[in-house]
């Protein structure tokens, strides 16, 4: 689950790590009584999406006085922010971050998140900070610094020595970082982040060390025991055929395509995407219905599917393993029934209960096209897509 | 011979009185699996549809002689269960639980360290030797006696190639699922030494899905020291950056660990690598040269 930056500074603060002072603002006079609150000669709006490279989208702005906090707010609440992260759709900006200014000697960077490789968790560290990290990843290696946690003992205090020299931080500043490792340690582990980047990390020119961008997303697998983090949801973040899938906990991920896919296994549904378009068209969706889905589960899955308006044909392939053939053939035809569904659909399925699966399609008077393998069914739903 | 498990294997159940544990332990029984008892602590002393039920794995080990575990537990206590079985020093473990939080895994495999349990999983269909014996959910009607080994992230995906290759005319050894985590005990490279040890297992299918870098790995070793046939898949080929296509281990971070770059490495390595799915039993043929 991501989370907005305003969001991960003051779950980042709760463990010790410095964030600049700052209050979120869902409108233009919000903002001002922040800004007033805050004082100061400078304020900084950023707009508050659930996406990076806000900055050179027009997302981020500096402001010298109150009524330019106003002005700024104004334009930048409401505004569809395109970036290298949302897509050429963009995002609307709903809140905005009102924070106050700082002066910025150097810019680093830091993130954690789990290394698959060696089962641990790694922090990466650079004194290159305040741009795309992946570049300088490309371009110079050399600059980029891992340092692997055991996750038994936690951080020691001579790895965050060695990522501070190595930042080229020395004296108070070097001891600074120390500590503030081991406040973002504590809160990846403690709040079961997936990933905690700050970028930039920033040293002022009087010395202080703050998190001046913070991304936290939370492993979704641990929400279940952080009620608290839960809360920081924002589903107008998501799209609303996704947020409808996962009340079914059906696993939906939208695309662009016009060939609606239901398929039960992750696996699967990712290769019959991959079949459809190597057969010439393209998937709308990805589809899990999971290994024990049933009737009902599968009638809202096919409601969620055909309330994209893109889709022209829907590809159903199910290798019955534990989902039964048949139960999802009693599924379908519910939907088709009750929905009436007004595109031509192919149905392939192999496993358990099958002959009893194809006979009760069959004979349900319904019109389904039917295939006998992966590659019969993706250029079977790929002509029938493209005659309409 | 096969590999992991065979007629010989005594399993045991944790999570055995509950619905899925019992679903798939008759189904194991019903496969020919020795499926000696269960684990549900607190029910220890019971019996449940006439298998013996522990407190503890060590107790089940004690009375039941077993030597493999299959863990149905659910996710918040699944972790736990995979480290009780690692402490009674059960040989083999496998985790079907899907959706158990990362650092709980992560303290998982850390207790592993320097224990003799291997790991299978979790988030997995499991393993099953053909005509032998599973420690899973792996249909066992699918499968037929031959000589090619299976290894796969996927699920379905497995079922899918295990179809494939009965059309061909060519059965499995042992299917075995390592699962779609981040963070799994059994590795490509663990199950592909298995197979390259193996008398019976003539070659090997594997199946990877985008996100990380182990097939990248499993390339390396390949290239370096397997000498049998493998034919490969990567699902995801179409899958968009930065979204998690179910598993949790499917997410293509910036640019690592796409379909493309596993694939490229892969047929690099020597891998007939199947562009399509449907093809995975028609490349096997073609890389025995049948």
């Amino acid at each position: 689950m991501k989370i907005h930056e305003y969001q991960a500074k003051s779950v980042l603060a709760r463990f010790g790590v410095p964030v600049p002072r700052g209050e979120v603002a869902f409108t233009s006079a919000e903002a001002v009584d922040a800004a007033k609150r805050l004082g100061g000669q400078v304020a900084v709006v950023k707009a508050q999406i659930h996406a990076g490279g806000r900055g050179k989208g027009g997302g981020v702005k500096i402001a010298r006085s109150i009524q330019e906090v106003e002005q700024l707010a104004k334009q930048i609440i409401g505004m569809t922010l395109v970036t290298h992260q949302t897509g050429p759709e963009g995002k609307k900006v709903g809140r905005v971050l009102i924070e106050e200014g700082l002066d910025i000697d150097r810019e680093l960077y830091l993130s954690i998140l789990i290394d698959r490789a060696t089962a641990s968790p790694v922090i990466i560290a650079s004194a290159a900070g305040g741009m795309d990290i992946e570049e300088v990843a490309a371009k110079e290696p050399e600059k980029i610094l891992r340092e692997h946690i055991n996750p038994g003992t936690g951080i020691a205090a001579f790895q965050g020595r060695k990522l501070a020299f190595g930042m080229g931080l020395s004296g108070a500043a070097a001891s600074k970082l120390v500590k503030l490792l081991d406040a973002i340690y504590r809160a990846f582990i403690e709040t079961d982040s997936s990933m905690i980047e700050i970028n930039p990390l920033i040293l002022t020119k009087g010395g202080d060390l703050l998190a001046l961008d913070a991304k936290v997303s939370f492993d979704d697998n641990a929400l279940y025991r952080h009620p608290d983090l839960k809360e920081l949801r924002d589903i107008s973040e998501e799209d609303p055929l996704e947020v409808e899938a996962s009340k079914f906990s059906l696993n939906y991920i939208r695309l662009d395509g016009n060939i609606g896919c239901m398929v039960n296994g992750a696996g699967l549904a990712m290769a019959t995407m991959d079949i459809i378009k190597l057969a010439g068209g393209e998937p709308a969706n990805f589809l899990d219905v999971g290994g024990g889905a049933n009737a009902e589960q599968i009638k809202n899955a096919f409601r969620i599917l055909m309330a994209d308006k893109n889709v022209k044909a829907v590809l159903i392939n199910i290798f019955g393993g534990i989902l039964r053939c048949d139960v999802l053939a009693q599924g379908v035809i519910a939907a088709v029934t009750e929905l009436g569904v007004p595109v031509p659909i192919v149905v392939r399925m192999e496993g358990t209960n099958v002959e009893e699966g194809k006979k009760m399609l069959r004979e349900s008077g319904l019109s389904f096209t039917t295939a006998d393998s992966m590659g019969e069914a993706a250029e079977k739903v790929v002509a029938l897509a493209g005659k309409r | 011979m096969a590999v992991l498990l065979d007629k010989h294997t005594r399993l045991i159940v944790q999570g055995l009185t509950g619905r899925e544990g019992t679903f798939h332990a008759k189904a194991a029984a019903a496969y020919g699996t020795l499926v000696v008892g269960g684990v549900t602590p607190g029910k220890g002393g019971t019996t449940h549809e006439g298998w013996p039920i522990f407190n503890s794995v060590h107790d089940a080990i004690r009375e039941t002689g077993a030597d493999a575990t299959v863990i149905f537990v659910p996710p918040p206590f699944a972790a736990d269960a995979i480290m009780e079985a690692a402490d009674a020093e059960i040989p083999l473990a496998v985790c079907i639980t899907e959706g158990i939080p990362t650092t709980d895994m992560l303290k998982a495999l850390t207790f592993m360290e320097g224990r003799r349990t291997r790991l299978i999983g979790p988030n997995c269909p499991g393993i099953i030797t053909a005509g032998q014996g599973k420690a899973g959910i792996i249909p066992g009607h699918i499968c037929r006696e031959g000589r090619i080994g299976i290894v796969s992230k996927s699920g379905t995906l497995t079922y899918e190639a295990i179809h494939q290759l009965s059309k061909q005319g060519m059965g499995q050894t042992t299917c075995i699922g390592i699962g779609g985590d981040p963070l799994i005990g059994t590795s490509f490279i663990d199950a592909l030494r298995l197979f390259g040890a193996d008398a019976d297992t003539e070659a090997v299918i594997m199946i990877g899905e985008i996100g990380g870098t182990a097939e990248q790995e499993a390339a390396a070793f390949i290239a370096e020291e397997f000498r049998k046939p493998v034919v490969g898949f990567i699902a995801g080929q179409t899958a968009p950056a930065g979204r998690r296509m179910g598993h949790a281990g499917a997410i293509i971070a910036g640019g690592q660990g796409t379909a493309a770059e596993k694939m490229d490495a892969l047929a690099k390595a020597g891998v007939h690598v199947a562009r399509s799915p449907a093809d995975m039993g028609l490349k096997m043929k073609e890389a025995l040269g049948r």
